[in-house]
């Protein structure tokens, strides 16, 4: 697995053409937002320094080219997008599909714990959790990651150590993020310290929905900085707040711009979290950001997906909508708690033929 | 962890839908009079699965005589069924729904089976759209007065009707339903290569405890129709097919005080705007084209996309028609389902071969197609202008003509540029250019940032040669009154 | 004083797109009145006639069928405002056409003038009795609406030459539709004259069209013509009729068959919705926000 950004051997397997060269030329990328990079190209100053990191680094220039990229993304149509979501839910994934989806799906749950009262010994529970996930069959994969608060880093790093399992931590004052800048940094820095492999930042909301996207994006910026080389960074909308689909595909370009490596719907903390149609639209939004530039970035649906069958879902929506190459734990991630114990379940019941029960599981 | 273990493409499974819950017999006769009875002179018919060629059963075909019977039949219910309180007559419609809702995975399984669409579209399109029809038109049957028609508005007598193969249950919904709320009786001819669910229909009547006559179902071709249709004793006639039948039935019935109604052929276009919702338009037009094998008359076989965005929208097109699943109609992931018939199948590809031959680009996906059975890949013709063939006939296929346009006055002359005029889709997120568009647009039924969707409540029919009168909503009753 | 002024004899022309033109053919037909006495010399129209006709009408379909109804209502009003005004000579001519005594014509002028009047409260309210909204089972806002059907062929009752006349042609263009008026062939005269009226009275030319002649002759090609969408067989005896519709078949005209009418009733809106489509949209609506779907 290689994140194309750092510029390592794997090309994106996609099926369509990308950017790979920034000689002037015939328009050899053929995304659907091509259109919207020809439009704004003219707007704006080419830097001299710097040669831009992809091919819409220019929308950034300033507040308002941002804002008319941003505005000029085509719209969403919720009837049409929720449908499609719907229509995804109805695919039958039965047998072998099944039992892969369940150890893929496994392999990509954030396993997490965000919670005031979060001890270092429950977090020493849940790596051991997301190392040996079933307890009674060694071969269960382990989960992606656990996911903790920033004090907790040090604590989940030591009980994942030599397992593979990546320790994540939400950071910028989450779940609000309503904090100065620094003390945002200051949260991150702390995170990375302790050993955090990858970074949950939230975003700024009130200067989303205020139209202050250079704000919000030049939050991120600092974040990803101060993320460091090998940080990865999960960047939150709270898609339940900032409410409407055009703002979710606004807020997905605009975290991809900003150099998030993984686009992630919702703390958890609010009524309306993950669902199918807003990570359709997010897959869409990566899909596209890679036709569009090469690179690719992550999605991460987090909160209320809490069955195997909705995970499997979810996993529809990646295969037919980003494309197999999402289907891997470094480009997608459930951010879930009792999600886990469900996979389990069914895991067990495809090798044993009965259906199990919570007492079969550990309850963390 | 070893990743590698799941570093295969998500491949589904075989799902396929349990073929046992449906028991089809080896024949059937015509259901005349409330009984199977064989056809005069015995001839039957075999009706196949199209994705296997498998022959399903033996089906009666019958001759003018048993039309006459079937006629006779309904005209002996109508009197007393014509004279029952609307509120027994709905409850007859009310029951039919429930059981229609009671046996609809055994009924979508066996229009399936008989039609080749997939299982999918007859679990969540068909059979839902069947049982909500005779719901819907149950309600009206004791509540005519109030439709608009003045008061106590008198039903026709009896109805014949013949139907189309593409949804063979459905469009026996959309005639039947109405047809017993207002008192009348029909004889329904099935298509030739669908028979069976209007044969299961006539069981599910059977539950239903209706009166005999008042349904009386005669499979056979062509020739049936036509006996059917020029039946003297006849009062209506409906028609659901090709428009070049339709006006064969036009004329038959000339100079007689049949009524008639008509839904015929259509070449929608479906207009894609540079401000588009662009990824449901993507499946709009999938829908719009590719559903039910685009053997459907409302089908969006014409995209007309602005040609500022044609490069965009058609590679998302084709990737998104590089994920379409096309196989074993009963498997619940097959989106392509088999075409209907060898008949249809060869006239799909004779019209796409000559959009290839008149100089139109051809693609379609990378889809392996069974080696028995009926079948047709997803096409798309680029580079067609409104002088190609297939921008102007019928094809009743999955293959959609690409066409583009500069400016709004320019989409819609295009798109009335046609004999027909059944359906259109309009794809904006410009609300006051939705409504001028669809305004000018010369067709019945238009679907802004959506397509192909139906309702009972919502009338369905065409404008120009796509026929006339309307099925569904209080709009459908008048086909069946004497107003 | 002379014993009597000699007076001035009108020619009787043809009514195509807003002009009163003779017929191509230059052919004209002795008109009599009921005891066979001369009365003038009609138009004789030929199918080319009927062509142009066609093409007049199919001009102005675009922009009548644009009109608002109000707009429409408005100028079927003036008809009659001007039919009032020219009432004595409809009277005259009527009761010459149809063997009329003076008093019976103008009652039946009067119903003439009174039907213009009902037809023109009708343009702006028969889209809210036969359109509306329906309550489809999705997120969708779902409309039907009545459009005018296009270029409609009106044969013109044979024997009422001038209220039934009014009664087949004003509903046709009350809805939009544009209308190539076959009149009544033994009494065309109250039809001509009323194009003078039609001419007179904000109808935008071509809006109506009034052909004189062999009903027979001119309604053929009219029913075979691919750019008439409609047919009304008003003045077609049945022989005609079923041919006409066996012709009219070819392009899939609606047909309105020839029926027993009492054109001295009110009528109902059967004649308007005759030659009405429904047009009904869907739009998307959904949710304000994306709270979206859970599973």
């Amino acid at each position: 697995m290689h994140d194309v950004r750092t510029g390592a051997a794997t090309a994106p397997r996609y099926p369509y053409p990308s950017v790979t060269s920034r000689t002037p030329g015939p328009r050899t990328d053929a995304g659907v937002y091509s259109r919207y990079a020809r439009r704004y190209a003219r707007l704006v100053t080419m830097p001299t320094t710097a040669p831009p990191a992809h091919a819409l680094a220019d929308v950034t220039a300033s507040d308002s080219t941002l804002r008319r990229f941003l505005h000029g993304l085509p719209g969403v149509d919720a009837v049409g997008l929720e449908a499609r979501a719907a229509s995804l839910g109805t695919r039958s994934i039965k047998t072998t599909a099944k039992a892969y989806a369940i150890d893929l799906a496994i392999s990509m749950v954030d396993l997490t714990t965000l919670e005031g009262a979060d001890t270092p010994g429950k977090v020493r529970a849940l790596g051991a959790k997301a190392v040996h996930p079933d307890p009674t069959d060694r071969t269960a994969p382990t989960t992606a990651a656990v996911c903790v608060y920033p004090d907790m880093v040090a604590v989940a790093k030591e009980a994942v150590a030599g397992s593979g399992v990546k320790v994540a931590s939400v950071a910028t004052a989450f779940p609000a993020g309503r904090a100065a800048l620094d003390v945002k940094l200051a949260d991150v820095r702390e995170a990375v310290a302790a050993g955090a492999d990858e970074i949950d930042m939230v975003i700024d909301r009130g200067a989303f929905l205020a139209g202050k996207y250079l704000k919000v994006y030049d939050e991120i910026l600092a974040v990803k900085e101060a993320c460091g080389a090998n940080a990865r960074l999960k960047v939150i909308f709270e898609t339940g707040e900032l409410s409407t689909y055009d703002n979710i595909r606004r807020a997905s370009w605009l975290g991809m711009l900003a150099g998030a490596d993984f686009i992630k719907t919702s703390t958890g903390k609010v009524a309306v979290n993950a669902t199918p149609a807003n990570t359709l639209l997010m897959l869409e939004a990566v899909r596209d950001f890679r036709a569009q530039t090469g690179v690719q970035v992550g999605v991460k649906p987090a909160g209320g997906i809490r069955t195997s069958k909705d995970a499997v879902k979810f996993l529809v929506l990646v295969n037919e909508t980003a494309g197999a190459d999402w289907l891997d734990n470094h480009w997608f991630r459930f951010g879930a708690s009792s999600l886990l114990n469900d996979l389990l379940m069914q895991r067990q019941k495809l090798a044993s033929g009965r259906y199990s029960g919570p007492d079969y599981v550990t309850v963390d | 962890m070893d990743m590698e273990m799941l570093s295969s493409a998500f491949e589904y499974a075989p799902a396929p839908e349990s073929r046992s819950v449906v028991d089809i017999a080896p024949s059937y006769g015509l259901f005349i009079d409330g009984e199977f009875v064989e056809a005069t002179g015995g001839k039957v018919f075999k009706t196949v699965s199209p994705s296997t060629e498998e022959v399903l059963s033996e089906v009666a075909e019958a001759a003018e005589e048993d039309v006459d019977r079937a006629v006779r039949a309904a005209r002996k219910a109508f009197e007393k069924w014509s004279a029952l309180p609307g509120a027994e007559r709905a409850k007859y419609l009310f029951r039919i729904a429930r059981i229609i809702q009671e046996r609809s995975r055994e009924l979508a399984v066996l229009e399936t089976l008989d039609n080749g669409k997939p299982i999918k579209e007859t679990r969540d399109a068909d059979l839902p759209l069947v049982a909500a029809h005779f719901f819907y038109y149950a309600g009206w049957a004791d509540k005519l007065d109030h439709a608009g028609f003045g008061a106590d508005p008198r039903p026709l007598g009896v109805a014949g009707q013949v139907i189309p193969w593409n949804f063979p249950l459905l469009m026996l919904a959309w005639k039947i339903a109405p047809a017993l709320a207002t008192g009348n009786t029909v004889v329904l001819k099935p298509a030739e290569t669908t028979p069976l669910s209007a044969l299961f229909f006539a069981d599910v009547c059977r539950q239903a405890g209706l009166p005999k006559g008042v349904v009386n179902i005669v499979t056979g071709d062509g020739r049936t129709g036509a006996a059917l249709v020029a039946h003297p004793d006849v009062n209506k006639v409906a028609f659901t097919g090709s428009t070049a039948v339709g006006k064969q039935i036009a004329r038959t019935v000339a100079g007689t005080r049949k009524k008639l109604t008509l839904e015929l052929g259509g070449k929608g276009a479906n207009i894609v705007f540079d401000d588009a919702p662009i990824d449901q338009a993507v499946e709009g037009i999938v829908s719009g084209i590719f559903f039910n094998q685009g053997q459907v008359c409302c089908a969006g076989s014409r995209l007309l996309v602005q040609e500022s965005i044609q490069d965009e929208l058609l590679d998302a097109l084709k990737r998104r028609l590089s994920t379409l699943r096309l196989g074993d109609p009963l498997d619940k992931n097959t989106d392509i389902g088999a075409i209907n018939s060898a008949e249809q199948l060869a006239r799909i590809t004779a019209l796409a071969e000559k959009g290839e031959a008149e100089g139109a680009e051809r693609w379609s996906p990378a889809c392996e197609l069974p080696s028995s059975g009926y079948w047709f890949a997803p096409t798309l013709f680029t580079n067609v202008t409104q002088a190609h063939t297939i921008a102007r006939e019928e094809i009743f296929g999955p293959v959609l003509s690409v066409l583009t346009f500069r400016t709004p006055d320019e989409a819609v002359a295009k798109a009335n540029n046609t004999q027909y005029g059944l359906s259109a889709g309009i794809w904006s997120e410009k609300g006051s250019r939705i409504l001028a568009v669809a305004s000018k647009l010369r067709a019945g039924v238009i679907w802004s940032n959506t397509f192909n969707k139906f309702d009972p409540t919502s009338p369905f029919g065409g404008y120009k040669e796509s026929g006339f009168g309307r099925e569904g909503g209080r709009h459908g009753l008048e086909a069946y009154l004497d107003v | 004083m002379s014993d009597a002024r000699l007076s001035v004899f009108k020619t009787y022309k043809l009514y195509v797109g807003g002009k009163f033109p003779r017929s191509e053919s230059g052919r004209v037909y002795e008109v009599t009145d009921a005891k066979n006495n001369w009365l003038a010399n009609a138009p004789l129209s030929s199918r080319k006639d009927a062509r142009d006709a066609v093409v007049a009408a199919r001009k102005a379909f675009g922009g009548w069928s644009g009109a608002t109804a109000y707009n429409r209502g408005q100028v079927l009003y003036r008809v009659a405002e001007m039919l009032e005004g020219r009432r004595e000579q409809f009277v005259r001519e009527v009761a010459d056409a149809e063997g009329l005594s003076k008093s019976k014509a103008a009652a039946v002028v009067d119903a003439a003038i009174d039907r213009w009047v009902w037809y023109a409260g009708w343009t702006d309210k028969i889209a809210q009795v036969v359109g509306g909204a329906n309550p489809v089972a999705g997120p969708f806002f779902n409309l039907s609406s009545p459009e005018p059907t296009g270029v409609v062929a009106v044969l013109a009752p044979q024997d009422s030459s001038f209220l039934g006349l009014v009664s087949v042609l004003a509903p046709v263009i009350a809805t939009g539709n544009t209308a190539v008026v076959v009149a009544s062939e033994k009494s065309p005269l109250p039809a001509l004259s009323l194009a003078e009226v039609l001419a007179t009275s904000d109808v935008p030319g071509g809006v109506v069209n009034i052909l004189s002649g062999r009903t027979a002759e001119i309604a053929t090609p009219l029913a075979a013509h691919q750019d008439v969408n409609a047919i009304d067989l008003a003045g077609a005896d049945e022989d005609l009729a079923k041919e006409l519709e066996i012709a009219a078949a070819d392009n899939l005209k609606r047909v309105l068959r020839p029926q027993a009418v009492d054109y001295s009733e009110t009528p109902g809106a059967d004649r308007l919705t005759a030659f009405l489509e429904t047009k009904t949209v869907w739009h998307t609506t959904g949710a304000l926000g994306a709270a979206g779907s859970s599973y």
